[in-house]
C-alpha cells in the first residue's frame, strides 16, 4: 500500500516537473514573448523603450531550473503583468474559481446525469431526441452568448460554467447508460417486471459506473479548461481569468504557476476516479 | 448693458441653485475596464491606473477638460521665465494629504525628483526629459518653488497636468493623495473603493466642503456588454466611453441616457511598412516606398461609408494627423482626401502599375496583393473588411489578419515582419511636443521606419527640422505655423494613412448630476469632485 | 421515428445541396457590401436581410456552411479516432504502457496548447489563402482533441479487456490485435462517438474564437463560427431575431445528424 503511493507521489511529482517544463518552453517561443504594449505609449523616450525591450530573455533550462529552486522555498516568482507576487494572486483568487468550477461540476452532474437517466429510463425516443436537442443547443451557444444571456436574466454568471459543462456530460452518461440498459440480461430483468429505480441503480449505473467515474475524472479537467474563457467574458475574478491575462501578457511565471496547478489538479481527479473505478471493479468481480 | 446684467444674474443664481440642489453623500458607480498594475503616480502608464491618478492625486495645474485651459489647483498661480527653461509655482498654504501630513513645496522638490528618475522610466518623467541635462528643482520656502529644465520646453505648463504630488514624509507613501478621493479597498480583480478625502482643499460655492460623493466604487469588467446591462439595471452611474453600437441601442431606448460631445482628438489609422530590412519580398518594399501608390491607396478607401456603417454616423473622415477637434493646432486648410478610385488608378498608372482584367500589377507584372494585420478589435475588423471591397475596385487583393496584442507589438516592432498595420491613435494631450516620439525619424515609435540614424527621406528630415523647432520656440504662433507645416508634409506623403476620427460617447444615468460629458479623457468624470446625486433619486438607492 | 429520420435525412440532404450549389442558390456573393443597406431587415433582395457591413445573411450563411460541414466533422472524427486508438492501446495492454499513456494524456490535457498555436501563426505566411488557414486550424483542432476521450475510452477498454467475452475470445485463440480489432474496439463506440458528438459544435465554435489570434477564417470567407461570434453582444442577442438562424441551423443540422447517424446499441 506505501509502496503504491509512494509510486503514484513519484508519478505525480515527475509529471508536475514535465508540464511545467513544456509550459515555458511552449510560451517562450510563442511568438510575442518579451514584448509590453507600454512599448507603444508615444510619452517614452528610445531610453525607456529599449528598457522595456531587454528584457533578459533566459535560457529555458535555466530559467526552470531557477523557478524549481525558487518553489521550494514557497516563492512562485513575480507576474510581470500584474505587478505582483505569484502565490498572491493565486491565494486571492483561487477559492473564486473553486466555487465556480464547484458548482459548476455539482450542476453539471446533477442535471447530466439526472437527464440522461431519465432520457434512458423513459424508453422514448422523443424525449431522447429532445434532450439531446436541448443540449446540443447548449454546445452549440458560445460561451460568451451564455454569458450576456445569464447577465440580462439577472442570474449569477457562475452558473455559465455549469451550462458548459453539463451537456458533455449528458452526452457521455446518456451514451454510457443506454449501452448498460440495452445489455439482453437488463432487457430480460426489464421484461420480468422490475422497477425502474432498481433497474436503474443495479444494473444501468452500476456497470457503467468505473466508465462515469473516468468521465467525471475528466470533468474535472474540462471544467478547470472552462473556466477560462468563462471566467474572461463573465469578468469573474478567480484563476482562469488570470490565466487569459497571463496568456495575453506572455506572463511566464504565472503562466507555468498555473499549468502546474492545472496539472496537479488534473492528476488528482483522473488518479482518483481511475483508484474508485478499480475498486468498483475489483468488488464485482 | 440691461442684458448683460440679467445674463449675470441668472448665471449665479444658477450656480447657487445647481449648488445647493448638489446632494451630499452617497456613492459614484462606474467600469474600469482592467485592474491597474500601479498606484504609485510615477509608475502609472495603463489606462486604469491613470483614472485612479486622476480621482486620487492632487495636481499643481490641472486643464479644465471644457475649456481646455490651465487652471490653478494645487498651484494658486505660475510663471514661466522668459527663456522657457524655467516655471515657478506659488503653492496654496495650509494643505494636508489625506492623511493629515502637511502638504508643502518640498513635497513638489520630492514628486518631479521621482519623476526625472532615468530609472524608473516614467512616462510622464520622458515627456518632461527634452534633452541631456538635469533637471533642477529650487525650494525658496514652504509654498514657493521653481522648476528649471536645462533647455525650453514649450507649453510645459499643461503637462503638470499627469503630475499628482506625492508626499515626502507621509508614512503611507504614495498612497498618500491631495486629491478628491483614496483609495481605501482594493479586491484584485473584483473592484476597487475610493473614499473622500476629508482634508480635500476645495470648496464649492456655498463653502461645503467638496467632493459631494462620500465614495466611488470602480468594478473591474472587461466586457462592455455587461457595464452596458449594469447600466440599464441602474447598477452603475455612467459609462465613460461607449462603443457606436451600443449608443445606438441605448439611445433608441432611452435617448435621455446617451451623449455625443463631438468628434473626439482620437483617429484610425494604416500604415504601410517601409522598414528597409524588413523580411518582405522587396517587389512590395517597392510599392510601399513610393508615394503615389500610398496616395492611391488613401484614395481608393472610402472614409464616409466606413464613418456611417462602421461608426454608426458617430465619426467623421480623418484628414490628417491632429483631429478638428484639437482647434487650435488643426491646420484647416487641408481637406479628408476625397474617394477617387480614378484618381487612385490614375497616380498608379503614374507610378509604373498596370489595371488589367480587374487585378492591378506592378511593372514586373507581380499582382498587387498584400495583407493588414490589426488587433482584435471588432470596428478594425469592419474597417479592413471595407478597405477590402474598397480596393478590390481598383484590382488589390487584401488578406486580414487580426492577431492578439503581443504577436501585432512583436511583428510592429521587432521582426518587421508585416505588411500593413491598422490601429487606433488615443491622444489625450493637445499639444504636438507629445507626438514628438511618432515624428522624429530617429524615434523607436516613428512606426512605419522606426530607429532611422539618418533620415531616409527629404520630407522627413523636414519634419524632424520641423517638429524640433517647434519645440525650441515659446511663441505660439510660430509653433502653429511649424506644425501646420508637418501636416500638410504628411497629408502629401501619407506614411499614416488617417481615416477616421471618430465621437467621444459616453452614457450617462439620469441620477447623476452638474454631468458635462467632454472629449477629453476622462469624458464624463472630468469634474468628479463637483458631480452629484439627483435628490429625489437618491433617497431611493 | 422512422418519419423523423427520413425528414432528417431530407433536410440533411437540402442544406448540403444548397452549400455545395451556393454558387447558384445565392442570390449574392459572399463578400460583397450593399452599403446603402446595412443592418437591412428580411426583404425581398435580402431573405435573411443584411449584417452591419451590407452583406447578405443569407449568402453567407449558405457559403459558411459549406467550410463549416465538411471540416469540423472531419476533425472531430480525426480527435475521436485518435482518442479510441490511443486509448483503445492503453486500457488494452494495461499495466506499466497504460500508466504511461494516461499521464501523457494527463498532461496534455492541461498544458496551455493556445501557444502552439499563436507559433503556428507566427509560421505560418501572412499571405496564406483563407481556405488553407481554415484547415490548417481544424487538423490542429482535430489533433490536440483527443486527451479527453482517450481517457475515458481507456477506463473502458480496460474494464471491457476483464469481461467474460474477452475472456471467451481470448480462450479461443484470438490475441493481440485481431482481439483488440474485433473484440474490443467496436465496443468502445459509446465513448467515442458522445466525443465525435460533442467535438463537432465545440470545435466551430473554437474555430471562430481562434479568429482573434490570426487563425481560422479570414474575412470576408463566412464560416458557422464567424456567424455566430456576431451574436456574442447585447446588441446582437437583443436585435432582430433573423440573428439567431445560423444558430439554429446548426442545431438543427447536429440534431439531424444524431438522428440519421444512430447505432443501435445506443438508441432507445
Amino acid at each position: 500500500m506505501i509502496a503504491s503511493l509512494a509510486k503514484l507521489a513519484l508519478k505525480l511529482l515527475l509529471t508536475l516537473l514535465l508540464g511545467g517544463l513544456l509550459a515555458t518552453t511552449l510560451v517562450r517561443f510563442a511568438p510575442g514573448f518579451g514584448m509590453d504594449e507600454a512599448q507603444l505609449d508615444i510619452r517614452l523616450s528610445n531610453q525607456s523603450i529599449d528598457a522595456l525591450n531587454h528584457q533578459p530573455k533566459e535560457n529555458i533550462a535555466g530559467f526552470y531550473y531557477r523557478y524549481c529552486q525558487r518553489l521550494l522555498h514557497g516563492d512562485f516568482g513575480r507576474s510581470r503583468t500584474l505587478e505582483r507576487p505569484v502565490s498572491e494572486l493565486i491565494r486571492e483568487r483561487l477559492p473564486e474559481t473553486l466555487k465556480s468550477v464547484g458548482l459548476g461540476l455539482f450542476l453539471g452532474w446533477v442535471l447530466g446525469l439526472s437527464l440522461a437517466s431519465i432520457a434512458v429510463m423513459a424508453r422514448s425516443a422523443s424525449l431522447d431526441w429532445l434532450a439531446g436537442i436541448f443540449c446540443g443547443t447548449l454546445l452549440c451557444l458560445p460561451a460568451a452568448v451564455l454569458a450576456i444571456v445569464f447577465v440580462i436574466a439577472q442570474a449569477p454568471e457562475r452558473l455559465v460554467l455549469a451550462a458548459a459543462v453539463f451537456p458533455q456530460i449528458y452526452h457521455y452518461a446518456r451514451n454510457l447508460l443506454m449501452r448498460s440498459l440495452n445489455q439482453p440480461h437488463v432487457l430480460t430483468a426489464w421484461a420480468k417486471g422490475m422497477g425502474s429505480l432498481r433497474l436503474l441503480c443495479w444494473h444501468v449505473l452500476r456497470p457503467a459506473a468505473p466508465q462515469l467515474l473516468a468521465v467525471a475524472g475528466v470533468s474535472a479537467s474540462l471544467a478547470f479548461t472552462t473556466a477560462i474563457p468563462v471566467e474572461a467574458l463573465c469578468d469573474l475574478p478567480g484563476v482562469g481569468q488570470l490565466a487569459w491575462k497571463a496568456a495575453m501578457g506572455r506572463d511566464l511565471y504565472l503562466l507555468v504557476t498555473l499549468t502546474v496547478l492545472v496539472t496537479a489538479v488534473t492528476l488528482i481527479a483522473n488518479s482518483t476516479c481511475e483508484l474508485l473505478g478499480n475498486m468498483l471493479g475489483a468488488r464485482r468481480a | 448693458m440691461k442684458n448683460n446684467f440679467t445674463l449675470r444674474l441668472l448665471l449665479t443664481v444658477f450656480v447657487f441653485a445647481s449648488g445647493a440642489l448638489a446632494q451630499s453623500g452617497g456613492e459614484l458607480r462606474f467600469v474600469l475596464h482592467s485592474e491597474p498594475k500601479t498606484f504609485n503616480p510615477v509608475l502609472m502608464e495603463d489606462d486604469s491606473s491613470e483614472s485612479i491618478r486622476y480621482m486620487t492625486g492632487g495636481v499643481l495645474i490641472r486643464v479644465n477638460r471644457q475649456t481646455q485651459q490651465p487652471t490653478p489647483e494645487l498651484a494658486q498661480s505660475w510663471k514661466v521665465s522668459k527663456d522657457g527653461r524655467t516655471i515657478s509655482f506659488e503653492l496654496r498654504p495650509d494643505l494636508r494629504f489625506s492623511d493629515g501630513t502637511p502638504f508643502s513645496a518640498d513635497d513638489v522638490a520630492f514628486t518631479m525628483k521621482q519623476l526625472m528618475d532615468p530609472a524608473l522610466h516614467s512616462p510622464t518623467g520622458d515627456m518632461f526629459r527634452s534633452s541631456q541635462g538635469q533637471m533642477q528643482v529650487n525650494v525658496s520656502s514652504p509654498t514657493r518653488v521653481s522648476i528649471t529644465f536645462s533647455a525650453p520646453i514649450a507649453d510645459s505648463v499643461k503637462s503638470f497636468d499627469q503630475v499628482a504630488i506625492m508626499s515626502a514624509k507621509s508614512p503611507q507613501k504614495e498612497m498618500a493623495v491631495l486629491g478628491p478621493f483614496y483609495v481605501a479597498e482594493d479586491k484584485p480583480g473584483a473592484y476597487i473603493i475610493l473614499k473622500r478625502n476629508p482634508y480635500y482643499w476645495k470648496h464649492d460655492a456655498q463653502g461645503r466642503q467638496l467632493p459631494y460623493f462620500n465614495s466611488v466604487r470602480l468594478d473591474i469588467l472587461q466586457s462592455q456588454d455587461t457595464e452596458i446591462l449594469r447600466l440599464v439595471h441602474g447598477q452603475i452611474d455612467f459609462i465613460n466611453s461607449l462603443s457606436p453600437d451600443y449608443y445606438d441601442k441605448l439611445e433608441a431606448e432611452n435617448p435621455a441616457l446617451v451623449h455625443d460631445a463631438g468628434v473626439s482628438l482620437d483617429s484610425e489609422f494604416m500604415w504601410f511598412n517601409q522598414v528597409p530590412g524588413a523580411p518582405i519580398p522587396n517587389y512590395k518594399k517597392a510599392w510601399f516606398a513610393s508615394t503615389n501608390f500610398r496616395r492611391a491607396i488613401s484614395e481608393a478607401i472610402n472614409r464616409p461609408d466606413m464613418a456611417r456603417i462602421v461608426f454608426k454616423g458617430h465619426a467623421q473622415p480623418a484628414v490628417g494627423v491632429v483631429s478638428p477637434a484639437n482647434k487650435f493646432w488643426f491646420n484647416s486648410q487641408l481637406r479628408p482626401h476625397p474617394f477617387d478610385q480614378k484618381s487612385a488608378l490614375a497616380r498608379l498608372r503614374q507610378a509604373g502599375f498596370v489595371f488589367q482584367d480587374g487585378t492591378l500589377k506592378d511593372r514586373d507584372s507581380h499582382a498587387v496583393e498584400f495583407s493588414i494585420v490589426t488587433n482584435a478589435n471588432k470596428n478594425r475588423e469592419r474597417l479592413a473588411t471595407l478597405i477590402q471591397q474598397d480596393l478590390a475596385g481598383i484590382g488589390i487583393k487584401i488578406n486580414v489578419v487580426t492577431l492578439d496584442f503581443p504577436s501585432l507589438i512583436d511583428r510592429m516592432t521587432n521582426s518587421y515582419n508585416y505588411e500593413a498595420c491598422l490601429l487606433g491613435f488615443v491622444n489625450d494631450d493637445l499639444d504636438p511636443n507629445s507626438e514628438m516620439n511618432v515624428w522624429l525619424s530617429s524615434s523607436e515609435n516613428h512606426q512605419w521606419d522606426p530607429k532611422q540614424k539618418t533620415p531616409a527621406t527629404p520630407w522627413e528630415a523636414e519634419i524632424d527640422k520641423l517638429m524640433r523647432e517647434q519645440a525650441s520656440t515659446l511663441d505660439q504662433n510660430k509653433r502653429k505655423k511649424y506644425y501646420d507645416k508637418v501636416q500638410q508634409i504628411v497629408w502629401e506623403q501619407e506614411p499614416f494613412i488617417y481615416l477616421i476620427n471618430h465621437d467621444a460617447l459616453s452614457a450617462v444615468s439620469p441620477t447623476l448630476q452638474n454631468v458635462h460629458p467632454t472629449i477629453l479623457r476622462p469624458q464624463v468624470y472630468w469634474n468628479i469632485d463637483e458631480l452629484s446625486l439627483n435628490q429625489q433619486l437618491a433617497r431611493n438607492r | 421515428m422512422k418519419w423523423a429520420r427520413i425528414l432528417a435525412i431530407v433536410f440533411l440532404v437540402t442544406v448540403a445541396s444548397a452549400s455545395l450549389l451556393a454558387n447558384f442558390v445565392a442570390p449574392a456573393s459572399y463578400a460583397y457590401q450593399f452599403r446603402e443597406e446595412p443592418d437591412a431587415s428580411l426583404s425581398r433582395h435580402h431573405l435573411l436581410g443584411t449584417d452591419d457591413l451590407g452583406r447578405d445573411r443569407f449568402s453567407r450563411l449558405l457559403y459558411g456552411t459549406r467550410v463549416s460541414l465538411l471540416l469540423a466533422p472531419a476533425a472531430s472524427l480525426l480527435a475521436s479516432l485518435l482518442g479510441l486508438l490511443i486509448g483503445g492501446l492503453a486500457g488494452f495492454a494495461g499495466g506499466w504502457i497504460e500508466r504511461l499513456v494516461m499521464s501523457a494524456t494527463d498532461l496534455f490535457l492541461s498544458l496551455p496548447w493556445l501557444f502552439l498555436l499563436l507559433t503556428v501563426r507566427a509560421v505560418l505566411p501572412l499571405n496564406v489563402s483563407p481556405l488553407i488557414s481554415v484547415t490548417i486550424t481544424f487538423a490542429l483542432l482535430g489533433c490536440l482533441g483527443w486527451a479527453g476521450a482517450a481517457r475515458m475510452i481507456c477506463a473502458d477498454a480496460r474494464s471491457i479487456r476483464e469481461s467474460e467475452f474477452v475472456l471467451l475470445a481470448r480462450a479461443s485463440g484470438n490475441g493481440g490485435l485481431r482481439l483488440l480489432w474485433r473484440h474490443v474496439l467496436p465496443n468502445l463506440r459509446a465513448i467515442a462517438l458522445a466525443q465525435f458528438w460533442i467535438s463537432i459544435p465545440v470545435f466551430i465554435i473554437t474555430e471562430a474564437n481562434l479568429g482573434i489570434l490570426g487563425l481560422g477564417i479570414t474575412e470576408p470567407l463566412p464560416s458557422w463560427g464567424g456567424l455566430l461570434r456576431n451574436l456574442q453582444s447585447y446588441t446582437a442577442i437583443t436585435g432582430e431575431p433573423v440573428q439567431f438562424v445560423p444558430l439554429i441551423l446548426f442545431v438543427a443540422v447536429v440534431g439531424s445528424f444524431h438522428l440519421v447517424l444512430h447505432d443501435k446499441e445506443l438508441t432507445v
